[in-house]
């Protein structure tokens, strides 16, 4: 198996051989509280949120964005457009391993055309998803502007790619596993960092 | 011919799987047979024969031997070459050559190639009908008056489907002890059928080939012979029907006889699934319960011989897609291991009853002079040794037919023919040709 | 999910089912302004065609395209059965040309599945239509079609009528439709049934008037004009009276029932105009369908590693 962390699915399974005692980063609150503070971040630098659609990265990047959509409506008042980007078919690492199945892609009835995109992701690693992510929103229209938010940050870009809003910077190893579980798909929230040495 | 001498002791073989014994073959017949170790060898070759069951030679009453015509497909010599590899001494010659085996000329040729060849007797098979198309009678008296003395007439690869000409042949070979065999297929049942018709053609979506096809066309042959009191002789049966009405027409004390392949003795129509055109066969491969009836038809002698319908084709004509692929196995190099396997090692029948089926009866049916005899003093020399205790995979590039078309490649079978005898000369030792 | 599709059967109900969500998921890509995606750049499929079909090449066409695979179209009819070795140096030569998908059309059954297992070609062979045999995309987007306006298939009953003994399609969807648990029961004169079609997995029966009314969808299967004088019904009028689609038995079929038909259709024979244009009618929206479900076919193929 490759060093390289481009896969998603796997970022969460401790690799043969290695320990899989996992440590907890953050927990429910201090997620919730990471999401309130992207969202209030999200509104200042578009000067309101009139023109932002967050769209979440699935499979746990969609709950996050509808999360982040919650926090910023109670802020401003009113909706704003929240929808879901497959980037299943843009990757390029399909061909490392069997076909995948394709998660649904929602785009808001008003589209991105002269809008603020947000792209939510649960954690950024080596940049290449979201690479995926520019390539599938070119082909959904032309955005005014495209911004990313993630929950984690763990380090070791392959890309020249930078978040704009981040809930936790976790420094880690190539070794170590970051896990991200989200109430809506994992039953709970919380942040777990396996594998490597132990602190 | 042969370079070995004249003189040969096949000491300790069990003749038809009996006792051990020695059999001294000298000057083209069976000179002396004595118990075991009791036969001097002086001025003979001394063959081991330890182990091995002695049977008279093979008689194949259905060959395809290709020449004249397909010659890419196989030759009267590499055709009666892979006849000896396999325990053959006699082997009938079908007429469907081109051009066709219709006349005395055409049979006196293939005759003729079969003696240069020299591997076995070659008994050419004369048409019923003039180039095989069913419309009026070849010069049937004249191919018996030939050089080639021939007794079989079969249009086969066709049906002598017109009743009226069928009657008339069975009629007029009777003035010289001829026989008709008939490839039974009722043209109109057939068209474009491509395999068994049943639950799996339905599946395939291959045409399919109704066992009536072939019974119908059994049974009306079986009323006619009766009819007219001549002999009929039924071509590669089947179906467990056709088996039925052989046994109520035998009954009936009606001169039929009848034959089945090797291929239909062991192989079923699954194989079909694979689309691989190296099952595909006239007739087709049947049921697992045709198979079954027919296994326990020869060994109670309903059905009277084996026969191989050895059928080479160029690679070319099985490399295709199924509708496109050409009918036909060889199978003269595996006919004994497969009866071997079917019959033998599942207790249907003993050795004396093989000898009796790819020997005897064959003989007698064909009326060929001479073969099918008993391993007894004062006899012709014909005789197969085989090695039952062994086993081989077979592997077609080590044919000596000169095609490929073996449905059982890379498939383990029991029993290897380890010499043939004509006239008291090998004319293959241990496989390989001694000419 | 296995690295050919030949038959209907080489699908287990997560495959199928696999194969109709992504379906559904190409389908919405098929709605925006930019129709490609670009996951199957650089890959070659070969569309062979020994059989004349112009929308089912150009419905493979475009899945193709759309999924940005270099698309090379070989048309060899009439070449085939007359020259047995053609197959075999036709595959040789796709070979050799690194095609990574041959989508195959032959009027043989099982030359797909020769192809696929004769080790001529390293590639996957998609089944576009063998002869009588099967045409498991057909199906794909048959049940894909009944999916989008029934919902699950599980219990639905479905009734195929016509000439199932030469019909591909209906054998594909016999195989499909049980996998995905619907209820399929076969309607045609017996002598267009099978040999065996008791074995098979559905009902199969003679009148057609005593099974539409509990129909959710009936599909209607073309009348070869090559049957009509080979007795397998003695005219065309007894034919369309006993087994076509008319206003007659449209009263009869439930309001919500689907009619479909895997074209080209003999209107007037086996299919009236008003059964064909009427509201119950799905038959354009399978030619539509059918694009979105051959890019799933060849995505799941080709779209991740060489399946072990």
């Amino acid at each position: 198996m490759s060093a390289e962390p481009s896969s998603r699915e796997m970022r969460g399974q401790p690799r043969p051989g290695e320990r899989a005692v996992a440590r907890t980063v953050l927990d429910a609150p201090d997620i919730a509280r990471a999401l309130t503070r992207i969202a209030h971040e999200i509104v200042e630098r578009s000067r309101g949120a009139s023109d932002v659609v967050l769209l979440g990265i699935p499979t746990r990047g969609v709950p996050l964005a509808r999360r982040l959509a919650e926090r910023i409506t109670a802020v401003e008042g009113t909706p704003v457009p929240v929808g879901a980007l497959d980037i299943t078919m843009y990757r390029d690492d399909l061909r490392l391993r069997p076909a995948r199945a394709l998660a649904h892609t929602d785009i808001p009835p008003g589209g991105v055309d002269g809008r603020t995109v947000v792209l939510v992701d649960d954690v950024l690693f080596s940049g290449r998803s979201i690479r995926a992510a520019l390539s599938a929103l070119e082909e959904v229209g032309r955005p005014r502007a495209v911004r990313l938010a993630v929950l984690v940050d763990r380090g070791h870009r392959q890309l020249p790619i930078r978040p704009d809003h981040v809930g936790k910077n976790l420094p880690t190893s190539l070794r170590e596993q970051v896990q991200v579980l989200v109430e809506e798909v994992d039953g709970r929230d919380l942040v777990l960092i396996a594998g490597g040495e132990e602190p | 011919m042969s370079e070995h001498p004249a003189t040969w002791l096949l000491s300790g073989v069990r003749p038809l799987g009996g006792a051990a014994c020695d059999l001294l073959l000298r000057a083209g017949s069976i000179a002396e047979v004595g118990p075991a170790g009791s036969l001097g060898a002086a001025g003979a070759e001394v063959l081991d024969g330890d182990g091995l069951v002695a049977l008279p030679g093979l008689v194949d009453l259905h060959t395809h031997l290709r020449e004249p015509g397909r010659e890419d497909a196989e030759t009267v010599e590499t055709g009666t070459a892979a006849a000896a590899v396999g325990g053959y001494v006699a082997v009938h010659a079908m007429a469907n050559t081109d051009p066709v085996a219709d006349t005395a000329g055409v049979v006196e040729q293939v005759w003729r190639l079969g003696r240069e060849a020299g591997h076995v007797d070659v008994r050419p098979v004369g048409a019923v009908t003039a180039g095989l198309e069913g419309e009026r009678l070849a010069e049937l008296g004249a191919m018996a008056d030939s050089a080639a003395g021939v007794r079989v007439f079969s249009d086969d690869g066709r049906c002598v489907s017109d009743a009226v000409l069928m009657r008339r042949a069975l009629e007029y070979v009777k003035a010289f002890d001829g026989v008709i065999a008939q490839h039974a297929q009722e043209p109109r049942l057939t068209e474009d059928a491509q395999m068994n018709e049943g639950e799996l053609s339905g599946r395939l979506g291959l045409r399919g080939w109704p066992a009536v096809a072939e019974e119908a066309v059994i049974a009306r042959d079986a009323l006619l012979a009766g009819h007219v009191g001549s002999r009929l002789h039924v071509c590669h049966v089947s179906t467990a029907g056709s088996v039925d009405i052989l046994r109520w027409a035998k009954s009936k004390g009606w001169r039929v006889t009848a034959e089945v392949t090797p291929h239909h003795l062991l192989l079923s129509d699954e194989l079909v699934s694979t689309y691989d055109p190296v099952y595909k066969v006239n007739p087709p491969l049947r049921t697992r319960d045709d198979v079954d009836a027919l296994r326990v038809a020869l060994a109670d002698g309903t059905v009277d011989a084996v026969a191989t319908d050895h059928a080479p084709h160029p690679v070319e004509d099985k490399e295709c897609e199924w509708a496109a692929a050409a009918f036909g196995m060889v199978g003269l190099e595996t006919a004994l291991s497969v009866v071997q396997d079917a019959m033998v090692d599942s207790g249907l029948l003993d050795w004396a009853g093989v000898a009796d089926r790819m020997s005897v009866r064959p003989a007698r049916i064909g009326r060929v002079a001479g073969h099918g005899r008993a391993l007894a003093v004062g006899e012709p020399a014909h005789v197969t040794l085989v090695d039952p205790a062994a086993r081989r995979a077979v592997d077609p590039a080590t044919l000596a037919s000169r095609s490929r078309n073996t449905p059982y490649a890379g498939m383990s079978l029991p029993g290897r023919v380890v010499a043939t005898f004509l006239r008291g000369r090998p004319t293959q030792l241990d496989g390989k040709l001694t000419s | 999910m296995k690295r050919h599709l030949l038959s209907a059967a080489d699908l287990s109900r997560d495959d199928a089912l696999l194969v109709l969500d992504t379906a559904e998921e190409l389908a919405r890509v098929s709605d925006r302004a930019v129709k490609k995606l670009p996951t199957l750049r650089g890959r070659t499929v070969v569309n062979l065609f020994f059989e004349d079909s112009t929308r089912t090449r150009i419905s493979f066409e475009a899945a193709a395209k759309r999924l940005s695979a270099d698309v090379i179209n070989f048309s060899a009819k009439g070449s085939s059965l007359s020259k047995g070795e053609s197959l075999k140096d036709t595959a040789l030569t796709l070979e050799a040309m690194g095609a990574d998908a041959v989508v195959v059309r032959h009027s043989a059954s099982g030359a797909p599945h020769r192809l696929a297992t004769s080790g001529w070609i390293g590639g996957s062979v998609v089944n576009a239509g063998d002869g009588t045999h099967e045409h498991p995309t057909q199906a794909l987007l048959d049940a894909f079609t009944m999916r989008r306006h029934l919902g699950p298939l599980t219990d639905r009953r479905v009734i195929i009528v016509g000439d199932v003994l030469h019909s591909r399609v209906a054998r594909s969807n016999v195989l499909l439709l049980h996998t995905l648990g619907a209820e399929v029961t076969l309607v045609a004169p017996p002598t267009l049934l099978p040999v065996g079609v008791e074995t098979w997995p559905c009902a199969a029966a003679y009148d057609l008037d005593s099974v539409l009314p509990k129909a959710d969808a009936v599909m209607m299967l073309r009348v070869q004009r090559e049957r009509m004088g080979a007795a397998y019904f003695p005219s065309v009028r007894e034919y369309s009276r006993r087994y076509g689609l008319h206003a007659g038995r449209l009263g009869v079929l439930p309001e919500h029932a689907l009619i479909l038909h895997p074209g080209p259709m003999n209107r007037g024979l086996e299919i009236t105009a008003e059964a064909a244009d009427g509201a119950r009618s799905v038959i354009v929206e399978q030619v539509a369908n059918g694009v979105s479900v051959r890019m799933a076919v060849l995505y799941l193929l080709l779209g991740g590693s060489e399946p072990g």
